[in-house]
């Protein structure tokens, strides 16, 4: 499943990307996600749950849906 | 080797956004560039000096934050052809300092192994331990050290005892690279995704979390990002600042009058009947004056403004009004340069420097303009304190719901452009949000001051740069060749009554007409335009401008004039910037004609509905 099908406070950790747009890949890459990274989405947006804020391990990062679709995950 | 020695060594700043580099160059150079607690704040490379015990001087460059080394948005790009020495007339940096903020360190630990690949000597410097120490994150100095192969040093930026560590192990280093034994790291030839996977290895042996309690920064987010309380909370946050702007500020504003007037009456008593006279009392003192008077209401404006860009609430805000954003088509990056557009649309503008998606980019300075910049406040105040009575609507004031009524105008026109401008002319292009939340912060109070002062002295400086000699000029223009027959027989007279009967149908006047045209220069000069006019011309010289406007417009050209100025495309500036940060005269030309045309249509509809109601 994509990061963008999580529901809230659910623990997650990051298994892949979707190599789909590269430039978004290398984005999200260097901003922080990486394999292995464990995600809990903490909020969502007050309109139409966009976009969603989450913790990347030590960080808070907030993205739309969209981006959130590139970042394949499983739930732990 | 010898080749550094006759010059200064030169060192950048570099690392992510917001992790706190420009609070570095500012504490090291004694700089006052802006800093606040959003990523994308410094959009431009700068220049300082600092002097070190071991060394003459060492040059220090400041740049715009970036993760990786892509370059992505303009900015980035700025950076990164900074540390390559491909900026023109720059050469490429002897060192680089690589700054982090300690407490993501497990988030964003690659960004340093990508950084060696720029193959010059680098140290990691870990800024705000003390906020990482918080959030019980500890951190093997020693340990990171041997397994990155850089020196890493601990850090407060914003504490002098915080960067004395830090300036102990500089002196140290630049010897080295003055003496060319600096170890350059080796390049890592990794993919990102190794890099990464590299990088979660030394954390997990070098960084431990202690404790794992929930942050403040997240407790807080609980309740200003909740669906419902999060948008009742950012409301109210606008409709009190608002309201402060006015019950605070009256006092002051008051005391400033006083002194105008004292000064006025002084000059009036003191001097003959000459023009002299004239000069100073009705073109200086009546036009400066008539906007100095809203300095009180520019800090109070500013005072919320630093306070919420300090804070680490302004991507809140973003983050809450991102889905409208969405729909219209903006960039989720556009929200910081429209917010910054409210003091000022020009570092609006160039905030806008941040959005790497070029159509995106240029959306949001066509309609940064529409955001109500300080410059407007003298007009909105001084209109709204004219000809909108000071009661109460429950227990807010209608003055300050009608300023922020105009304000709300301009920003849902903005959103309705955004809209139709990425429909037409930027092609749908897609639009992205991806950016960090940082961690809630107390301002730090030099800084937070510090930032209201300049903000305070940009207001005066404009006024003597700017509305004092167009108070002379306008002085002039409405003095001579003779003012016996009224405004009509003088220069200025000539002038508007050509404008006059385009104007007549939104309800302006030939004093509005008249004063538009000097406003051109700023949008505040339109104030201290009519305040010369009127005190040149009007019977009771003496009376307040305020009173002089109640007798002489209507209600529906009042109103009309508001709507006039929630569009106002008169702004030099502003179309020189758009000049240049496109490259062309094609899209300052373009919002001023959107613009013109918005105000035109949009003040006529005012003031035809307004006749109609008979007020």
């Amino acid at each position: 499943m994509t990061l963008s099908e999580l529901s809230l406070n659910q623990k997650a950790r990051i298994i892949d990307f979707d190599s789909y747009d590269s430039v978004l890949e290398t984005r999200l890459r260097e901003i922080g996600f990486a394999e292995g990274d464990q995600v809990t989405i903490l909020h969502f947006g007050p309109f139409g749950k966009n976009p969603m804020s989450l913790k990347l391990n030590d960080a808070l990062i907030a993205l739309r849906r969209r981006e959130a679709q590139a970042i394949i995950v499983e739930i732990i | 080797m010898s080749m550094i020695k006759d010059r200064n060594i030169r060192l950048a700043l570099l690392g992510a956004p917001n992790c706190g580099k420009t609070s570095l160059f500012n504490a090291l150079t004694g700089g006052r560039a802006k800093v606040a607690n959003y990523p994308g704040v410094t959009v431009e490379y700068r220049k300082g000096n600092f002097s070190l015990s071991s060394l003459k001087s060492i040059e220090l460059l400041d740049l715009p934050g970036v993760y990786g080394d892509c370059g992505h948005s303009m900015d980035e790009r700025v950076a990164i052809d900074a540390i390559k020495g491909n900026l023109a007339g720059e050469r490429a940096p002897d060192g680089l300092i690589f700054m982090m903020d300690a407490s993501h360190i497990t988030t964003h630990l690659h960004n340093i192994l990508q950084a060696k690949s720029y193959g010059l000597p680098i140290i990691l410097v870990l800024n705000m331990m003390d906020m990482a120490a918080r959030d019980g994150i500890d951190i093997d100095i020693a340990e990171l050290e041997s397994l990155l192969d850089i020196p890493v040093i601990r850090c407060v930026a914003v504490r002098n005892t915080g960067r004395s560590h830090l300036v102990e192990f500089l002196n140290e280093w630049t010897s080295d690279i003055l003496n060319d034994s600096a170890s350059i790291p080796a390049i890592e030839k990794n993919s990102l995704k190794d890099l990464q996977s590299k990088a979660r290895l030394i954390t997990s042996s070098a960084v431990s979390q202690i404790n794992k309690t929930v942050s403040l920064t997240q407790k807080i987010d609980n309740i200003v990002l909740h669906p419902f309380f999060g948008v009742i909370i950012l409301a109210g946050l606008l409709i009190f600042m608002f309201q402060a702007v006015y019950w605070w500020a009256a006092p002051f504003m008051d005391g400033i009058d006083f002194i105008f007037s004292r000064l006025q009456l002084m000059v009036d008593s003191n001097l003959s009947e000459t023009w002299l006279k004239s000069l100073i009392s009705d073109g200086i003192i009546a036009g400066v004056g008539s906007v100095i008077i809203f300095l009180p209401q520019i800090i109070i404006l500013f005072a919320f403004i630093l306070l919420l860009e300090a804070s680490g609430y302004m991507t809140r805000a973003a983050f809450l009004v991102d889905s409208l954003m969405a729909k219209v088509g903006l960039n989720g990056r556009a929200f910081i340069p429209l917010l910054s557009s409210f003091a000022c649309a020009i570092p609006g503008i160039m905030a806008a420097r941040t959005i790497e998606q070029e159509k995106d980019r240029l959306t949001t300075i066509l309609i940064a303009p529409l955001m109500t910049c300080s410059a407007r406040w003298p007009v909105y105040i001084m209109i709204i304190g004219a000809f909108i009575p000071d009661i109460n609507i429950g227990f807010l004031g209608l003055q300050g719901l009608v300023a922020f009524c105009l304000v709300l105008g301009g920003i849902i026109f903005a959103m309705i452009m955004a809209y139709i401008f990425k429909k037409t002319l930027m092609n749908n292009s897609k639009s992205i949000l991806l950016i960090e939340l940082p961690s809630y912060k107390l301002p730090v109070i030099k800084d937070y001051f510090i930032g209201l002062l300049d903000r305070a002295l940009i207001f005066i400086n404009r006024a003597g740069r700017i509305i004092l000699p167009a108070s002379i000029i306008i002085w002039f223009l409405a003095s001579y060749p003779t003012k016996s027959n009224g405004i009509i027989g003088t220069f200025a007279g000539k002038i508007g009554s050509f404008i006059e009967p385009i104007l007549r149908p939104i309800g302006f006047n030939l004093e509005i007409a008249i004063s538009l045209i000097p406003g051109m220069a700023a949008r505040e000069v339109v104030v201290g335009a009519l305040a010369t006019i009127y005190s040149l011309n009007s019977e009771a010289i003496d009376g307040p401008l305020k009173e002089t406007l109640q007798n002489s417009w209507s209600l529906p050209t009042a109103l009309s004039f508001l709507v006039w100025f929630v569009f106002a495309p008169q702004c030099l500036s502003t179309l020189a910037i758009m000049r240049k940060e496109t490259n062309s005269w094609k899209w300052p030309l373009f919002a001023f004609f959107y613009l013109f045309v918005l105000a035109y249509l949009m003040a006529g509809i005012t003031y035809q509905i307004a006749v109609n109601l008979g007020l």
